[in-house]
């Protein structure tokens, strides 16, 4: 079960090695940015919002996980 | 006929293979921070934003209110560190239909402590934390760590976590009656810039459970000898359980000042659910001050191997569920928010406020869960459940 993960973390410290020895040219400069930077196009803009949000689904669903929250009671009976 | 050592040796390699399977999660988490070390000194990440949250909740669906406030407070100490402390609560009146059926309302309180750490070095950063949560009949505590490293010119952010909780579950009303259970949770994440407009991220999580999964206080149902009613027994579930989800998110700055997103999130777990869960929002700014949002979400699963909403006979088979969360259903939702931005505040070292209130209005739609609330027909025709839940939250950010 977690053969996938260990190859996939492999990849991802290979991944951080190759960055270390040398830089790749980024097709979006930094000053390209300014959209990005922009508070709307956050991927989580309000924490606290989020994680409960996540909680309620998990509460009321069979299914759990990659939301970025963890831990905590259910609250469900 | 199995021996007791015939039984426990399958156990013992399992608790062996997940042993090494955190050692080797936690060698591969620790290596990559070494390596981030390694890197050479460059463009920093940056630290969350010093920032306090207060939020009240409210949940209202099938016959069930849950509410409370929430709070979040982060600061940063020095250049490198930042922590963080959340208070949440829930309040909780009544019961789900799952514990209608066979027993009596109720009224508790759940209340969740967290404090976390943030450390940043050059393009790194790490996170550990603690999270505690206490109900009358059920403690459950999690530590966590987590490392994520910019790379590529800082287009690509690649994230790592692990997570384990322990559970204690006791039952009010059954003074004799406590039961643990462990839980664990890997994580690897990538966010990548492909655009000067669209960015998008992809995360994969197990989490593996192992002890008493299911909830002391609900019940599965089978006919009675007669075949004309039925009655109820404690539900039993697998001690283990193991779960895969993948998910998918995209965001793209429209041509004017607006932002779209999208997500799709695939699971399955050895319970034998499957689901898919579809999100796409829209967000729209209208003048400096006011933030407009909207998005819909569709949920959908197949029933777990062992449910059943009305079994033959007790003990029909080893594990036996009539959670409606079990069984074969979807659910729509709609979201819609409002913020108001007050900038330039100069109070007591704040420099910017918001005011937000999101409203969710959700219907739940089951295909194999019947209302055994409903009396006068033959057990197993009862109409499908289904009912629509309306979720409220009420903040107020601060930005110092």
């Amino acid at each position: 079960m977690l053969k996938p993960l260990i190859r996939l973390s492999a990849l991802l410290l290979l991944t951080a090695g190759i960055t270390a020895c040398g830089s790749i040219e980024p097709w979006v400069k930094p000053y390209e940015r300014d959209l990005l930077a922009d508070p709307i196009m956050a991927l989580d803009a309000d924490p606290v919002s989020s994680a409960y949000i996540h909680h309620v689904h998990e509460s009321r669903e069979g299914a759990r996980g990659a939301q970025g929250s963890a831990g905590g009671g259910c609250g469900c009976n | 006929m199995l021996n007791q050592t015939q039984i426990l040796k399958p156990q013992l390699r399992r608790e062996r293979r997940q042993l090494a399977g955190g050692v080797v999660w936690l060698a591969v988490l620790i290596g990559a921070i070494l390596a981030a070390f390694a890197a050479p000194a460059a463009e920093a990440a940056v630290l969350p934003e010093d920032r306090v949250d207060v939020m009240y909740h409210r949940y209202e669906g099938d016959e069930i209110t849950i509410e409370g406030p929430s709070v979040l407070v982060r600061k940063k100490v020095g250049k490198n560190f930042s922590f963080d402390a959340n208070y949440y609560v829930d309040t909780i009146s009544s019961a789900s239909i799952d514990v209608r059926v066979a027993a009596s309302r109720y009224e508790e309180e759940r209340t969740q402590y967290s404090f976390g750490a943030t450390y940043l070095h050059n393009k790194t950063i790490m996170n550990a934390g603690w999270v505690k949560s206490d109900e009358n009949d059920f403690e459950a505590e999690t530590w966590f760590v987590g490392v994520s490293q910019d790379m590529f010119g800082d287009l690509t952010t690649v994230s790592m976590s692990y997570s384990r909780g322990n559970d204690i579950i006791r039952a009010t009303g059954a003074p004799d009656f406590e039961e643990t259970a462990d839980r664990q949770s890997y994580s690897v994440g990538l966010t990548q810039v492909l655009t000067r407009s669209l960015i998008a991220s992809v995360q994969f999580e197990t989490i593996t459970d192992e002890g008493f999964l299911n909830n002391p206080y609900r019940f599965y149902r089978f006919l009675n000898d007669t075949g004309d009613g039925f009655e109820t027994a404690r539900e039993i579930y697998p001690n283990t359980r193991t779960s895969n989800a993948t998910a998918l998110t995209a965001k793209y700055y429209l041509p004017y000042r607006a932002a779209l997103h999208g997500k799709y999130r695939f699971y399955t777990d050895t319970f034998g659910i499957v689901a898919d869960t579809f999100e796409i929002g829209y967000t729209h700014p209208v003048g400096n001050d006011w933030i407009l949002s909207l998005a819909v979400r569709h949920y959908t699963q197949t029933q777990a191997d062992f449910y059943a909403d009305l079994f033959p006979f007790q003990n029909a088979q080893n594990f036996l569920a009539r959670d409606k969360e079990m069984s074969t259903f979807q659910n729509n939702s709609i979201t819609g928010g409002v913020v108001r931005e007050f900038d330039n505040i100069g109070f007591a070292g704040i420099e910017k406020g918001t005011v937000n209130l999101t409203v969710d209005y959700t219907q739940y739609e089951y295909e194999n869960f019947r209302d055994a609330t409903v009396t006068g027909v033959v057990p197993g025709t009862e109409p499908l459940f289904e009912f629509d839940a309306s979720v409220v939250r009420l903040f107020v950010s601060f930005w110092f």
